[in-house]
């Protein structure tokens, strides 16, 4: 008979853009090996989860974790971020907008040439935004790009025309699909070719992808390695006896379980990072018997906050506050009281809901987040207790995006969170949202949404925004236990490691920041 | 009975205690279950004590209580599967052998296409089209499985159709069911109960992969292979809570397989000279 | 026409109506499968223009029909046309894949089928005595653990706590056999272990049932050894069951380890297939489904022709 075992359908965890504003909480101190010099040489190899034999290097169609970071190793990006979360130069030299931030020049950098030969001009770069903002696109930058109205070179740059003002607008520019490729990519964009500090040698989708250092790369403080191999290991376990056993130089998703026991392992550190990331469960509120207000409050106060980041993250993780935004956004409103598991409580509200007793289903798979369907019978547990007849139903991780969620009333989800409270809202929460997986529709909680944008007085924002928790912590369909950490391991002859507060790996850019000791 | 049970050697009434052991505790689970089947009583991964005898797992529920309520799944559903399967497939594949012709091929060509396709779509497939229930989940190892028990009795039954003594049957006209119970049946039974063994571990271990694709138990109800998954990550770092259904598992297989041993014994001695 | 071949070209015949027939199944199956390959492709954050725009581009507006006889034509050109998901070409993909997985298949074969009917035969040689029971046990016990703990016990005693071998089995083009035999050897061990019980218990009960029969009661009176009398009296009667469980393990170490693979970091078949359903890459698991079933179909008409061969009066009807 023969036996077969199923990990399919993961999720991708990387997040398209990266998290302002920690710099202020002060959680980033720069790391001491930022002031040695750095060593040339070496072979580094990066072992990483989420790789199938599906993946793409086209960098509209990227989808998976592994084939991202090869995105960071071949190309080059207008901007870059820093630890802190500010925005570095990189192909774009400098940046301007007009005084009513509608449109934005990017100057491009001069002397940059492509791993074919060819030099970058601001043609490129045009174009390359252009194949991720057309309405033909696949592009996953689509929705990140809708605002930008025309796109157009100008001069020694390229020029980007909205169609309302946005002051973060360059913070779009670090989102991980768009790569400048010559030509924007548009005759042949999968086949690896960029500005990056890495030349790709072999592609072998889900497997590996093998590198050479770029020697012609225009700026020689990055990219120490002489060649740069990514592994692709998505077995956990044998993720981390590979760094064990010194096959690889680096792991990202170390399990949370074994987090402290590869940390104590000889010759392996671990990098632990906080994240805006969440694992939930969301229900539709337009939906019965999730159209009952009584009935989402009995729920949301049915869940042992602590107990699942204790048990489900071993501690690496806080807990939520049934809204998507945690203290790593800017402008974030820490008035709304946390709400603390209680069985009187949701006893109280499941009665005032006056539901008939009939079994409620939750739809769960570890393809939603690993844990999820330990997690869902923790849930379970407590919610019997409170006399909550919830039930858990277990799907198949096979098509659980497209077969269960947003389909289904009431299911586990996973949140990568967004670059700005704004977007996070945006995507998941206006009436009129692509991935509103609560099927929120709340007209006043829209009308704080365009007042928040506009609004350019950050007290002022944060209250808007502290309004908007408030409404979905009261009214929304969303159940968030807890938020997530990144947990990274590495072999400890790997220098110039430096921790970026909300994203796992250095935000991608670990091949070209560090070095062998 | 008693003077069959004397006769027996010890390994199998070994394996017979066990086996009978294991089912008893499958029966009852309910009573000897010092805990509720789901409830969480503590925190992850607690070793062994007076109060779990064989430690809490991955949320903290009691490991016993587990191993017990898990155990009762996984022995109904492997024994009905397997006796099912056996039942389809010995039958079958008897009577292909015995009738030949149109049947014969008829059976065999659609046990090859229905083997031929990878168990992965097929799974994919059923699990698309059928709800997933006991029952349900209970036919389909069957169904899957009795296409292995098919071809290896169509394989035995080959040896034995051409013998002598199915040709003087033949010739006594006797009916095809008298031939496969009387003939054939004895004349295979020790590959078939050596086959039984096996298939039933087998089973054991293909409800862990159904569950994992969805179609098998459902939580918080669990069967063994279930347990050992959701306990795996703790097994390289020492936690052992993985190794007692695994163990459970290995030993019921065992003690199935010693009891086997004799069966097989016996039959070959019974028929002693037959041929 | 001597009977045997036409028996064989019976069975040839037969197995290439029968490969039809399945891949008129496979097509049938994949069409029945839940999900959309444009959302699964794209994922969960997919915005609804870029998955109109993507199930365009991938014409599956199309009858069902009209693809079938497309795909099987193209299949006759020995073309399985490009992956859905990331335009590689299958036939490519294919080829490195199943070389991969023939590899470990073959190794593991290789050890595992004489491994385990020498092991059968001394158990029938030492039946009922502490060699018989030793080697029962041990392979039943291999056998029963769930292949991915036993992949997870021989990886960290041999490649962590040893440091012996490396944990996983990265291997690529510019090694020489014997690297890649090194870099393989762990999940060779795993899969010797998970088949080996299945293969001995069927050697050691086959020839049991026979060992009574009159005719080897009667090479035992003219004073052959225990070994003598089960290799050249029992074991060549009894080749036909064997044959068929060795088979059944043989398609299974070609079709069903991807949890081997998955443990090992090794770029078989079984994770190709595994990772393009999830993507409801259909023209990939077309394909990889046809080439599977064209391997159990081989393997068991192998097996079918094992069993009329080896068996006398099959060879030669009255």
């Amino acid at each position: 008979m023969p036996r077969t075992h199923l990990d399919v359908s993961r999720r991708n965890f990387l997040m398209s853009t990266g998290i302002i504003g920690l710099a202020a909480t002060g959680l980033w101190l720069p790391g001491k090996a930022m002031a040695d010099t750095p060593k040339k040489g070496g072979n580094f190899i990066l072992g990483l989860k989420g790789g199938e034999s599906t993946d793409t290097l086209d960098p509209a169609l990227n989808t998976g974790n592994a084939s991202s970071y090869a995105l960071f190793a071949f190309g080059d990006y207008l901007l870059e971020q820093g630890p802190d979360g500010s925005l570095l130069p990189s192909l774009a030299e400098s940046w301007e907008a007009s005084d009513d931030n509608k449109r934005w020049h990017f100057k491009i950098r001069q002397g940059v040439e492509f791993h074919n030969g060819k030099p970058l001009t601001a043609s490129d770069v045009a174009k390359t935004l252009q194949r991720h903002s057309s309405e033909k696109t696949k592009s996953g930058a689509l929705g990140a790009m809708r605002g930008i109205q025309e796109i157009r070179e100008e001069g020694d740059g390229v020029t980007l025309v909205l169609t309302t003002p946005d002051a973060d607008l360059p913070y779009l520019m670090l989102d991980y699909h768009l790569v400048i490729q010559p030509d924007g990519g548009m005759e042949n964009p999968a086949n690896g070719i960029g500005t990056g500090p890495y030349r790709l040698v072999q592609e072998e989708p889900g497997v590996r992808y093998r590198f050479e250092k770029f020697d012609r790369h225009w700026n020689k403080d990055v990219g120490h390695f002489d060649s740069h191999e990514i592994v692709v290991i998505n077995d956990d376990t044998a993720r981390v006896a590979a760094m064990q056993a010194g096959q690889v130089h680096a792991i990202d998703k170390v399990p949370p379980r074994v987090a402290k026991l590869v940390g104590n392992a000889p010759g392996v550190k671990v990098s632990v990072t906080e994240s805006p990331g969440h694992y939930v469960f969301v229900m539709h509120t337009d939906t019965p018997p999730f159209d009952n207000q009584n009935l989402r409050l009995a729920l949301k106060y049915a869940i042992n906050r602590q107990e699942m980041v204790d048990k489900i993250l071993n501690g690496f993780g806080e807990v939520g506050n049934d809204t998507p935004i945690n203290q790593s956004y800017l402008y974030f409103d820490n008035s709304l009281p946390q709400r603390a598991f209680s069985i009187e409580k949701a006893a109280d509200y499941y009665k005032k809901s006056g539901h008939d007793g009939s079994p409620i289903v939750l739809r769960v798979s570890d393809a939603a987040f690993t844990g999820a369907v330990d997690a869902a019978q923790l849930f379970q547990q407590t919610a019997n207790a409170a006399g909550i007849p919830l039930e858990v139903k277990r799907e198949p991780a096979d098509g659980y995006w497209s077969e269960v969620w947003n389909k289904q009333p009431f299911c586990a989800s996973y949140w990568g969170g967004r670059p700005t409270q704004d977007q996070m809202w945006s995507v998941g929460y206006l009436s009129t949202a692509d991935w509103n997986d609560t099927h929120f529709r709340n007209k006043d909680f829209d009308a704080l949404l365009l007042q928040a944008r506009a609004e350019t007085d950050a007290a002022k924002r944060t209250e808007l925004f502290g309004k908007m928790a408030r409404i979905v912590w009261e009214e929304g369909g969303l159940i968030n236990p807890m938020f997530n950490q990144f947990i990274d391991g590495y072999a400890d002859t790997v220098a110039g490691w430096v921790s970026y507060p909300g994203h796992a790996m250095l935000r991608g850019y670990i091949a070209k920041l560090t070095w062998f000791a | 009975m008693s003077t069959l049970l004397n006769s027996a050697p010890k390994s199998a009434l070994a394996g017979l205690a066990v086996t009978t052991l294991f089912f008893g505790m499958a029966v009852f689970a309910q009573v000897i279950a010092p805990y509720g089947m789901s409830d969480v009583v503590g925190s992850v991964w607690e070793p062994a004590s007076s109060a779990h005898w064989l430690g809490t797992d991955n949320i903290g529920r009691d490991l016993f209580t587990r191993m017990l309520y898990g155990g009762r799944t996984t022995i109904f559903v492997a024994t009905a599967a397997t006796v099912l399967s056996f039942v389809a497939g010995s039958v079958l594949g008897f009577a292909a052998a015995v009738a030949g012709g149109w049947l014969d091929q008829l059976l065999s060509r659609s046990v090859d296409l229905v083997m031929s396709v990878p168990g992965l779509i097929f799974a994919l497939v059923v699990l698309s089209v059928l709800p997933p229930s006991l029952p349900v989940l209970i036919l389909v190892m069957a169904f899957l499985d009795s296409t292995r028990v098919y071809r290896l009795c169509r394989s035995v039954a080959g040896d034995i159709v051409v013998m002598d003594y199915i040709e003087v049957a033949r010739l006594r006209s006797e009916g095809l069911g008298w031939t496969i119970f009387h003939e054939i049946l004895p004349n295979a039974m020790s590959p078939l109960v050596a086959e039984f063994g096996m298939r039933f571990i087998f089973m054991v271990l293909y409800l862990s992969t159904l569950s994992f694709l969805g179609l098998g138990i459902q939580p918080p109800s669990t069967d063994w292979g279930a347990i050992v998954k959701e306990n795996s990550d703790g097994l390289v770092y020492g936690i052992p809570a993985a190794l007692a259904p695994a163990i459970a598992i290995a030993i019921l297989a065992i003690a199935i397989n010693l009891v086997a041993d004799w069966v097989l014994s016996r039959t070959t001695s019974l028929k002693g000279g037959r041929a | 026409m001597h009977p045997v071949l036409k028996l064989l070209m019976q069975r040839m015949a037969l197995g290439i109506l029968l490969l039809i027939a399945s891949s008129i199944l496979i097509f049938c199956g994949t069409l029945v499968l839940p999900g959309d390959v444009a959302q699964a492709v794209l994922g969960q954050s997919a915005t609804p223009e870029a998955l109109a725009n993507l199930r365009h581009d991938l014409g599956l507006d199309q009858s069902a029909v009209q693809r079938y006889f497309h795909w099987v034509n193209g299949i006759l050109h020995g073309d399985f046309g490009k992956a859905l998901s990331n335009g590689a070409d299958i036939s490519h993909s294919i080829s490195l894949r199943l070389g991969n997985t023939l590899f470990l298949a073959s190794w593991a074969a290789a050890i595992s089928i004489p491994l385990a009917i020498t092991l059968g035969i001394l158990s029938v040689r030492f039946r009922n005595r502490w060699p018989d029971r030793v080697i029962s046990i041990f392979a039943l016990a291999t056998t029963s653990v769930p292949e991915f703990i036993l992949a997870y016990l021989v990886m960290f005693v041999v490649a962590v706590k040893w440091r012996w071998l490396p944990p996983v089995s990265l291997i690529n083009d510019t090694m020489s056999v014997g690297e890649k035999l090194q870099a393989t050897a762990l999940p060779v061990l795993v899969l010797v272990l998970v088949v080996l019980a299945h293969m001995m218990r069927m050697t050691r009960a086959a020839i049991l049932n026979v060992m009574e029969s009159a005719y080897i009661e009667t090479a035992v009176l003219k004073g052959l050894t225990g070994f003598q009398v089960i290799l050249s009296h029992a074991l060549p009667n009894v080749i036909a069951p064997i044959a068929n469980v060795v088979i059944l393990n043989l398609a299974y170490l070609v079709v069903g380890v991807v949890a081997v693979e998955v443990v090992f970091v090794y770029p078989g078949m079984g994770q190709y297939l595994v990772d393009h359903v999830s993507k409801r890459d259909v023209p990939v698991v077309q394909a990889t489904g046809l080439i599977f079933s064209s391997v159990y179909i081989l393997l068991n008409t192998m097996a079918d022709l094992i069993g009329i061969i080896s068996n006398p009066r099959l060879r030669n009807p009255k």
